[in-house]
């Protein structure tokens, strides 16, 4: 749903997060709700890269799930402006086909780990964003070839599944995936937790360019040193959390 | 994605006298998209697939479909020939158990040919050079070409009912636990097969299974039905991350972790 497309203001946040609450009912459980965040506001600009900071279940990673769709949100709005056009859409209001076609075109999100597909080597799992764009096979297959060297993926593990692989090189192949495409929100959730120290590194690098190029970031990184060569902004979940501090 | 859906469904319902097959399903297939409809049986699951395909007769509500031509009717204003070439052409339907989508008498090619000759392809090299394309994109050695599917493992006949099914170029494929008769090891085969084939094709399909990896895998929408009806509906990876009925929970909490 569009909800206002007046001009495409120079520096109007690329995403806002407006009053957005979260919480689970666990009927299961005889109906316990267990809440999570309320509140949550905040926007994120070009170039702009916003730290999620706070202890560890807190719900940063349940408001990066909200803002790429995966959970449910309770209650408020969850805006994402075409760069080009200044259109905005709500992807809090749910409808799976605006989810998808924001994931595809606009929103990038990296998971603490990779969900492997049985039998799909490592250089398809990369290639995959740029396909479902149409880049022909070819190209899709040298560019993500080409982005998994830069990460220093060895290259006997490209035609792998990535099932097999260490932590580490998971996490490379789902940080190629994540960076493959020019989305205009990029969402990292601890992409650097299982990386060595050059890897770490060129991540971070990774991470500056897409500022530089306009990307608007929403990340949480607990690697202190990563967290300083990248934050512009650091927010505190703490504030939203409606969990009793453990 | 194109904004047209190329199949809606209202209100249907299926009674078997007092009895309820489904009731009160609604919902549209976008083209290019896979939805899959998971439960468990008895859940009215496959009697939803089999009215929808017209293999069985709806009580009530409605079931329309984007024609060639652009036209949007309602399945039962179609006429005896119309039908016939949804079924043999535009649609697929691959059956959980092969034997009941493949003629066992006859052999691999013609059980792909027979598709092509029922819209008119008469030119027997023709037919058999593209019968034996669709046998080598489904991985079964053209050499094979002449053997009929009973000395054929299970995932081959199941790889052959899916040739069979797509050498008409259909658009919409109607899927009954398409993998769920297979040993694990060859299910991943068939389902990687199928993934592939879907997203090369821009193939809609509606696939019926129990199994919440395989609807993970091969979906973008999922609708979760109990007792003949609707319960949850939404993006896969939502409904499975962050269920909200009791009965979706109950089925998601019950898989295995990996």
């Amino acid at each position: 749903m569009v909800v206002d497309n007046s001009s495409a203001m120079a520096g109007a946040p690329l995403l806002s997060v407006e009053d957005v609450s979260k919480s689970f009912t666990i009927h299961l459980r005889g109906g316990v709700r267990l809440p999570v965040v309320a509140n949550v506001t905040f926007d994120v600009s070009a170039g702009e890269c916003l730290v999620l900071g706070g202890p560890s279940g807190i719900g940063k990673s349940s408001i990066l799930r909200m803002i790429f769709g995966n959970y449910a949100v309770d209650a408020g709005r969850i805006l994402v402006r075409d760069r080009s056009t200044g259109d905005v859409a709500d992807l809090a209001s749910g409808d799976p086909r605006l989810v998808l076609g924001l994931r595809r075109n606009h929103i990038g999100y990296v998971s603490q780990f990779l969900r492997a597909i049985p039998r799909v080597s490592a250089l398809d799992v990369v290639a995959e964003p740029l396909l479902a764009r149409g880049v022909e096979r070819k190209v899709a297959s040298n560019r993500a070839a080409a982005m998994l060297e830069r990460l220093n993926l060895p290259s006997a593990l490209f035609n792998l599944p990535p099932a097999t692989f260490s932590g580490g090189e998971k996490q490379r192949v789902n940080i190629a995936r994540g960076f493959m495409i020019d989305y205009s929100i990029l969402l990292l959730d601890e992409p650097t937790a299982s990386l060595d120290e050059t890897n770490r590194d060129v991540v971070v690098t990774m991470i500056r360019e897409k500022l530089t190029a306009g990307t608007a970031i929403l990340g949480i990184f607990h690697d202190v040193p990563v967290r300083e060569a990248v934050a512009t902004k650091i927010i505190n979940v703490a504030a939203f959390s409606t969990r009793e501090a453990a | 994605m194109n904004s047209d859906p190329i199949l809606s469904v209202r209100k249907l319902e299926k009674r078997y006298g007092n009895f309820i097959g489904c009731t009160d399903i609604s919902f549209d297939v976008w083209p290019g998209e896979v939805v899959a409809i998971v439960g468990e049986s008895g859940s009215g699951k496959t009697t939803l697939l089999n009215c929808i395909s017209t293999r069985m007769e709806r009580s009530s509500g409605e079931i329309r479909y984007r024609m060639r031509d652009r036209r949007y009717p309602d399945l039962a204003e179609l006429s005896e020939a119309e039908l016939r070439f949804l079924m043999r052409t535009d649609w697929g339907f691959v059956h959980q158990n092969p034997a009941d989508g493949l003629r066992m008498q006859v052999s691999a090619g013609a059980n792909v040919g027979e598709r092509l000759m029922a819209i008119g392809d008469r030119n027997y090299g023709e037919i058999r050079r593209r019968a034996s394309d669709w046998l080598e994109r489904v991985e079964i050695a053209a050499t094979r070409i002449d053997d009929m599917p009973v000395s054929f493992s299970g995932g081959m006949r199941q790889r052959l009912q899916i040739a069979r099914n797509l050498v008409t170029h259909p658009r919409l494929i109607f899927m009954d636990e398409p993998t769920g008769g297979l040993d694990v090891s060859v299910q991943a085969r068939v389902l990687d097969l199928l993934r592939m084939l879907v997203s090369d094709l821009s193939l809609s399909v509606i696939i019926v299974t129990h199994d919440l990896a395989v609807a993970r895998l091969l979906s973008q929408r999922m609708i979760v039905m109990k007792s003949g009806r609707i319960v949850e509906q939404g993006l896969t990876d939502r409904v499975m991350d962050d269920p909200s009925h009791p009965y979706t929970q109950l089925l998601v909490a019950s898989i295995l972790e990996n």
